[in-house]
């Protein structure tokens, strides 16, 4: 007896076919607003002359460092090699299009958690989709994006987006349901609201985890957006490709090190911003 | 204390699982618990506990681990739902209210304080100490206001602005408690609030909380697993065994009267020279004199009853005036004294509640029983050393007994040894003890029932004459140029409450 071949492939794209047809006005809409957003961020920090942006991302790094020295130095003297390696349009770029994925990543991921921890019927559909969201392999996103979405930023970071939530709704959640009984009870005894206990125990509590979710998302985002730029996103995953097409390994190499220089420095800034 | 009741639990049940309906129709039933964890694999928290609190009690939840002390304290403020029952605070059934009732009740009525402190780390003191005020919308400068005197109450002044982890465990739960106490609510209720605290700082804090409760006058409920602890805090007790309440009295009934083989059990192990006061252990002070009558109508009441001196009273209030002897009587009839002239005037005294932990020194330097004397000086009753040892006697205790903390109920049972009264002492912790008890044979079928914590024993025994047959009867007569010395040592001073008159 011979099984039918079943046809999952076909009918994923005929879903996908299904909703660009019917919601495509909904997504040109979105993609407008996304568009908006990457474009604002990367002109206001591009409106900063490198300098400037250089002593701000240091100062910065200083204080989120608890008055770190060293992380400021070397932070300058990243930016100031980025600089000097004529990639600073492209960083920009990257760096904004990674934060504003990482904050779309967070808006969705975060409210996301604290459902998971809340709500045992959410968690148990909500953990499943995660599995499957972060062992699909991330090319595999980039095919319905570039469908909805054309080339470009947008399609990127809608990528980049789905990509990097899962470690920010899974230790979101995991920071919620490890506040100790004794504190939610005290929430609950004291005679707090749900939404007070959320806002002044659970969620200050859970922060060092939510913390660490949130720089692992901006880490995977900025892997994700380097790969992007096969769908278009712009920035220095573009010059990475660009290095590779032409087989120009000093091309590529000084874009991969100002991706690497600015990945240490959002990890570092990120890991120390969680109170401790 | 005025009897108002505060709180009232009305059969409370609980029972933890995902068909609690049908456990308490077995339970109806007759069914054990055994039983019924076998057939529906749901356990019973609580099983049926009734009790009234009164306000402005102590009123301590006491027992094993596990008993259902935690689960039962969770059900007075619903952080644990009653399956069944009524929970009556003020006469309002706080198990029937809305969850906008049950929030302002917990606001205003009623506080809690952690085993754990549980406190909030992002927090300083003051925020915490603030959080049930602001949680009820009170204005920042209102809230920091009462919690800066709930922290002077626990004494916490300077305090305020201290990162949590900066405090020792004694300081984190005076921050526990002031949270509580900021609110002013009529109830607190302590889960284990001291267990986590080292012996010493423990101590501390039971004294505090002692003296901040004749302060404050809140009703508080306490839970904890330690008999001395609950001894030493209770004005009542609940004793819970398996998540029933096994029996409740005040710390004097459940050391002398223990309902079953489970708080006897239970209480083996404490030191009761601690709780039992001297008005507990006291006797009659009969037979006493009038001042007014003469030398021999003291020395006939002395002949009536065997013994060799008495105490001289004065007027209907019974004021104590001193005692005498039988050899000083002889004398006075012969030349013709007054009872006044050659009684012994100072002679130790105790307040009626002074623990017996102190009043056992006294007794055992003093060469007279002592005297208890309430605060118009009104003789009220006497103790000689046999009562002493009685009423540490009472309801057997073992020296091999662990602490309450882990009685082997499963020995009681078998050996039978704690049914009601306790049975005959163990031969070889003991024999020594009971020789010279025997001996002596002061009120010998209390100290039959089993020996008694040596070091007591030595105490009152060691030195000084041993007691006589008579409880009443006093130590032999002094010579006679003894009168004009103080019949306490001279270490005792102070101690002592030695009046001249
Ligand atoms: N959420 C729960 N689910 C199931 N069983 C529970 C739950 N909470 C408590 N129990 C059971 O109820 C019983 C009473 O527990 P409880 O915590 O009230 O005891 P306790 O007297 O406070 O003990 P401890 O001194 O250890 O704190 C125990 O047998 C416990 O296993
Ligand atoms: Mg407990």
């Amino acid at each position: 007896m011979v099984i039918p071949r079943i046809p999952i492939g076909n009918t994923v794209e005929f879903a996908v076919d299904g909703i660009e047809t019917h919601f495509g006005a909904v997504l040109d809409l979105v993609s407008d607003q996304l568009d908006f957003l990457i474009s604002a961020l990367k002109d206001a920090l591009l409106f900063l002359p490198p300098e400037l942006f250089i002593v701000g991302i240091s100062l910065l790094a200083y204080f989120a460092g608890r008055r770190n020295i060293k992380l400021a130095a070397g932070t300058a003297f990243g930016f100031f090699l980025i600089e000097n390696m004529g990639l600073w349009e492209l960083s920009i770029e990257t760096l904004a299009l990674v934060l504003s994925s990482a904050f779309m990543a967070l808006l969705i991921g975060v409210p996301v958690g604290i459902l998971c921890a809340k709500n045992a019927v959410i968690y148990h559909i909500v953990k499943p989709s995660l599995d499957f969201m972060q062992t699909m392999p991330s090319f595999v996103y980039l095919i319905p994006a570039l469908i909805f979405f054309g080339l470009g930023n947008v399609p990127g970071m809608i990528a980049t987006v789905v990509f990097a939530m899962p470690p920010a709704i899974r230790l979101t959640n995991l920071g919620v349901r490890q506040v100790p009984k004794e504190l939610t009870e005290v929430a609950d005894a004291f005679g707090s609201t749900g939404w007070q206990k959320l806002a002044k125990v659970e969620l200050p509590v859970a922060l060092p985890t939510i913390m660490a979710g949130i720089n692992q998302c901006i880490m995977l985002s900025l892997s994700m957006v380097v790969i992007a730029a096969m769908i278009g996103a712009r920035g220095l995953g573009y010059q990475v490709l660009f290095g590779i097409q032409r087989i120009d390994i000093g091309l590529g190499f000084e874009a991969g090190l100002a991706i690497v220089i600015i990945a240490v420095v959002l990890d570092r800034i990120t890991q120390h911003l969680s109170p401790k | 204390m005025n009897k108002n009741v505060k709180l009232e639990v009305r059969n409370i049940t609980k029972i933890f699982g995902k068909n609690p309906q049908k456990v308490i129709s077995l339970l109806k039933e007759g069914k054990s618990k055994s039983e019924i964890f076998e057939k529906t694999k749901q356990t019973i928290g609580l099983n049926g506990v009734n009790f009234e609190v009164y306000d402005g009690e102590i009123f301590v939840i006491m027992g094993l681990s596990g008993s259902g002390k935690s689960t039962l304290l969770r059900c007075l403020n619903r952080l644990i739902e009653p399956t069944a029952g009524e929970i009556l605070i003020d006469g309002q059934d706080i198990t029937q209210m809305s969850a906008e009732e049950l929030r302002n009740t917990r606001r205003t009525k009623l506080g809690m304080v952690f085993q754990n402190f549980a406190l909030l780390p992002h927090r300083t003191v003051l925020e915490n100490v603030a959080y049930g005020l602001e949680i009820q919308g009170i204005p920042k400068d209102e809230r920091y206001e009462k919690a800066r005197e709930a922290l002077e109450t626990v004494g916490l002044k300077g305090y305020e602005q201290s990162k949590i982890t900066q405090l020792s465990g004694g300081m984190k739960q005076r921050v526990g408690l002031a949270r509580a106490l900021a609110n002013d609510p009529d109830i607190l209720l302590m889960d284990e609030a001291f267990s986590a605290l080292d012996p010493l700082i423990r101590s501390d804090m039971q004294d505090e909380l002692l003296s901040l409760e004749d302060r404050v006058q809140k009703t508080i409920i306490f839970v904890s697993h330690d008999l001395d602890e609950a001894l030493k805090l209770g004005d009542r007790i609940a004793l819970m065994k398996d998540g029933e309440v096994v029996q409740i009295g005040t710390p004097e009934e459940i050391l002398t009267e223990p309902a079953d083989s489970y708080v006897s059990r239970f209480v083996a192990g404490v030191d009761r020279s601690k709780i039992l006061t001297a008005e507990s252990v006291m006797k009659r002070p009969e037979p006493f004199v009038s001042l007014s009558s003469g030398p021999r109508v003291a020395m006939q009441l002395m002949k009536e009853r065997g013994i060799s001196s008495i105490y001289v009273v004065e007027g209907k209030n019974r004021r104590l005036m001193g005692i005498l002897m039988i050899n000083d009587a002889l004398d006075a009839m012969k030349t013709g004294k007054s009872l006044e002239a050659v009684m012994i005037p100072v002679i130790p005294r105790v307040p009626p509640d002074m623990p017996l932990n102190e009043v056992i020194p006294l007794i055992a330097d003093s060469q007279y029983p002592l005297a208890v004397v309430n605060d118009a000086g009104k003789l009220l009753g006497i103790i000689v050393r046999g009562s002493v040892l009685g009423a540490l006697a009472i309801a057997g205790e073992t020296e091999e007994t662990g602490g309450p903390e882990a009685p082997d109920l499963e020995e009681t049972v078998r050996t039978g040894k704690n049914e009601g009264e306790a049975g005959p002492p163990d031969p070889e912790s003991s024999g020594g003890l009971n020789g010279i008890i025997d001996k002596d044979s002061i009120n010998k079928g209390i100290i039959d029932k089993g020996p008694i914590d040596k070091g007591i024993i030595d105490n009152v025994i060691g030195s000084g004459p041993a007691p006589e047959v008579e409880a009443r009867s006093v130590a032999p007569a002094p010579e006679v140029g003894a009168r004009t010395e103080a019949p306490a040592r001279p270490e005792l001073k102070g101690e002592l409450e030695v009046k001249t008159w």
